[in-house]
């Protein structure tokens, strides 16, 4: 994969990967594993997150993700989802290891059943011990500038802050905390969670993030393959504005057209 | 017989049933689980020569959809 990468090419660079797209996308809520496998297609993501759950031994025949999702096509990111302890988040991703030797994974301890905010002072104490057993830890935090320092320097290697609760479809709730987070953090900086809709990723990608990961906005839209289009659309545009850097506002107009000459 | 615990529900085995011959009976493929084996991991080289005893609980645990 590597030597296909043209020079000069914008790469999403997280730990030792190189992504070509920004679009991260979840597997997660979809109909059926053959339109999440759809609409990943569609989305052009290069990575994406997986979770861990007991095997149905009930039902023998049941169809496992894997076989929808070719994790040697696509970059698997098992996380800790429904993990409420440090303990549990190191013991599922012990385990998403043993599976096949993941060790790039998104951490995420929650704190409260209902927002689904992330507990930090156990994310941060799961983190340190994660990179300290090789992992490379993409953590799901809060937008909070202090707290994403603190990731950054127990070895993170991404900071995601949330745009708003999982799965609330509300966009990004306080621009200001993740421009703050992004001018200081040296590793990459992907918005998780609460966006509802192509505009609010390309907001965040214009505010210079340097990717965004999505699931529920697109799997329950109305048409899931068609919003992992509008997605793939919105992380370009909103990365190709950052990169040209917008024109500055004012408070008054300043006319198109030339002053002078006229009639 | 033996009685184990397998993804929280209980089960009567044969005795000298291997990790392995566990997989091939729910027609499972290694390279998609892993097994934690009584609170511990099991590697997947350990599959074949472990037998199960009385009392062992095992979790099996795949990749399923999520965000």
């Amino acid at each position: 994969m590597e030597g296909k990468l043209k020079k000069n090419k914008d790469i999403l660079r997280i730990a030792n990967l190189k992504l070509r797209s920004r679009l991260i996308v979840g597997t997660g809520k979809y109909k059926n594993f053959s339109e999440a496998a759809k609409a990943i297609k569609e989305s052009g993501a290069g990575m994406v997150t997986v979770a861990l759950r007991r095997v149905n031994i009930l039902d023998k025949k049941k169809p496992t993700l894997m076989d929808y999702i070719d994790p040697k096509k696509i970059e698997y990111l098992p996380n800790t989802a429904g993990c409420f302890s440090s303990t549990e988040a190191l013991r599922t991703l012990r385990l998403a290891r043993e599976i096949g030797g993941w060790k790039t994974v998104k951490l995420e301890v929650l704190a409260d059943k209902k927002n689904l905010f992330p507990d930090m002072i156990e994310t941060i104490k799961s983190t340190k011990v994660l990179v300290k057993e090789g992992f490379n830890v993409l953590v799901y935090c809060t937008d909070d500038p202090i707290q994403a320092q603190k990731l950054e320097d127990e070895g993170a290697s991404a900071i995601m802050p949330l745009a708003s609760p999982i799965g609330s479809g509300l966009g990004i709730q306080n621009k200001f905390n993740i421009s703050m987070i992004i001018k200081k953090s040296k590793v990459p900086v992907i918005v998780d969670a609460g966006i509802g809709t192509a505009s609010d990723a390309s907001i965040a990608m214009e505010l210079g993030c340097d990717g965004v990961l999505i699931n529920s906005a697109i799997a329950k839209a109305k048409k899931p393959i068609l919003m992992a289009r509008a997605f793939k659309n919105a992380v370009i545009s909103g990365r190709d504005a950052f990169i040209a850097g917008r024109m500055k506002k004012s408070f008054l107009g300043d006319p198109t057209s030339p002053t002078t000459g006229l009639i | 017989m033996a009685k184990i615990q397998l993804n929280g529900r209980n089960l009567k085995i044969e005795q000298k049933l291997s990790i392995k011959q566990l997989l091939g009976r729910y027609k499972l493929d290694e390279n998609k689980i892993a097994i934690e084996l009584n609170g511990s991991i099991l590697s997947k080289a350990m599959f074949k020569k472990t037998f199960l005893k009385n009392k062992d609980k095992i979790e099996i645990v795949h990749f399923i959809g999520g965000g």
